[in-house]
């Protein structure tokens, strides 16, 4: 069972459908007793990083997610991934502090945000060379956790990892088969 | 870097793809959920499908539509063609869309992009504008109704204002040369380049992979749009992309 956190923060109608595609079952939560119950738990989220932290601090669930991941495979998926941050520029706010470094404004001579498909660049077969889909403005800094990054003008940590946390910068939900299998590698630990 | 995207239009009414598709017993090619499906594995970088239904019972097979090609294909899908209203935007999210684009209701109510942007972040809100050259003026006008009413607004003025009110990117067809498979209008796409810097989709005038080339070595724009020429094979997705990547431009490889 996947446990996907349920704080109302974008849509995740397309990770549902990706996990189906995989076939695991899941549930909708942001309560602690169905979440204990999972092997893996998603923290989806799109939008403003001040805004979710807030969403989660309200909910009372920030001690709750601390826990889950201390124990079970955590994977952050895009927002989701920055939230495993120390702190973030977007809202001046902290975040969850499971991973060190901060979330900083991508500076890059291109537009801004990164959209569209890059490419990865990795030690992990899984990772390496393939072409996912990127939508966001900000970007993780300072960070010893990035086992994959994209080049846009600057490296852009793509993929981070430490132990059972992971984080997923881009949407694997977007990026085509070789994203619903990154999905699947992440769940299954084979990233 | 990001990879030029190559992106298939589906006109849809009435849950059906119903333009540009002039197969003979191959019923099911109007099905838009099998074409999506036949344009994911081709390598199709994303999808645009535009409802064209009036009804508000076609406008809810799009919703269909939509939540049956989410649950198998997993590319950025666009949807555009009757949107007027923050409502109507969620509902099309909702239901699996990445993107809504706004064509008619922008121009009627140029708020509604800043709003959309505001509720739904610019990432997700396309403005689609359909431009034609007047000879009289020297100059590019919007037109509306598929292109056939010309509007007193500038196309350069309009684009500027639609990424000032918070559009995220923009859909330009060129109705001089859509439907002519001549190749895109070079001309008006590089200059929009230098007016705005949110990625544009060119659409009007693909007949050839070679017109493709032509689009990414000539402009800066992000992505190529077409119909016809996908559905009926004239020009295979596969092929394209091995024609861009031997001119080496960077496409997304599946």
């Amino acid at each position: 069972m996947i446990g996907i956190i349920d704080y109302s923060l974008g849509n995740i109608q397309n990770i549902k459908n990706a996990l189906e595609k995989l076939g695991y079952e899941y549930i909708l939560s942001s309560k602690y007793e169905d979440l204990a119950e999972c092997e893996a738990i998603l923290l989806p989220g799109v939008g403003h990083f001040g805004n979710a932290m807030e969403t989660i601090t309200r909910l009372g669930i920030r001690e709750d997610l601390l826990k889950l991941a201390e124990t079970k495979r955590f994977i952050g998926i895009c927002l989701g991934m920055q939230l495993l941050f120390e702190e973030s520029e977007e809202g001046n706010a902290r975040g969850l502090g499971l991973l060190t470094g901060s979330i900083t404004r991508m500076e890059t001579p291109h537009p801004v945000p990164h959209l569209g498909w890059n490419t990865l660049e990795s030690p992990s077969p899984v990772l390496d060379g393939k072409d996912v889909y990127f939508v966001h403005s900000f970007m993780a800094t300072g960070t010893d956790t990035t086992i994959a990054t994209a080049e846009y003008g600057v490296t852009v940590p793509a993929v981070v990892k430490k132990g059972n946390i992971i984080g997923i910068q881009f949407h694997p939900e977007k990026s085509g088969d070789i994203g619903v299998e990154i999905l699947k590698q992440a769940i299954e630990g084979g990233i | 870097m990001i990879k030029k995207r190559i992106i298939p239009c589906l006109d849809v009414k009435e849950g059906r793809v119903v333009k540009g598709v002039n197969f003979v017993g191959l019923r099911d090619v109007g099905d838009p959920v099998e074409l999506a499906a036949r344009y994911n594995q081709e390598g199709a970088d994303e999808l645009v499908f535009l409802d064209i239904s009036k009804t508000q019972d076609g406008h809810d097979l799009m919703i269909d539509v939509i939540r049956e090609t989410a649950k198998t294909l997993f590319i950025p899908l666009t949807i555009g063609g009757g949107i007027s209203s923050i409502d109507d935007i969620r509902q099309l999210l909702n239901a699996g869309a990445d993107k809504v684009s706004i064509n008619s209701a922008a121009i009627r109510n140029p708020e509604l992009i800043r709003e959309a942007s505001e509720v739904f972040g610019s990432q997700c809100i396309c403005v689609a504008v359909d431009v034609k050259y007047d000879e009289a003026e020297d100059d590019y006008f919007i037109h509306t109704h598929g292109g056939s009413k010309k509007t007193d607004i500038r196309a350069f003025d309009w684009i500027v204002q639609c990424e000032a009110l918070g559009a995220g990117e923009l859909l330009i067809t060129s109705m001089d040369h859509d439907g002519v498979k001549q190749g895109f209008d070079i001309a008006f796409l590089k200059q929009a380049n230098k007016m705005v810097d949110i990625p544009i989709i060119a659409s009007g005038g693909a007949g050839s992979p070679e017109h493709f080339t032509k689009l990414f070595r000539q402009t800066e724009v992000s992505a190529g749009l077409a119909a016809s020429i996908f559905h009926n094979r004239e020009v295979e997705i596969k092929d394209l992309k091995e024609t861009l990547q031997n001119a080496e431009i960077e496409v997304r490889t599946t």
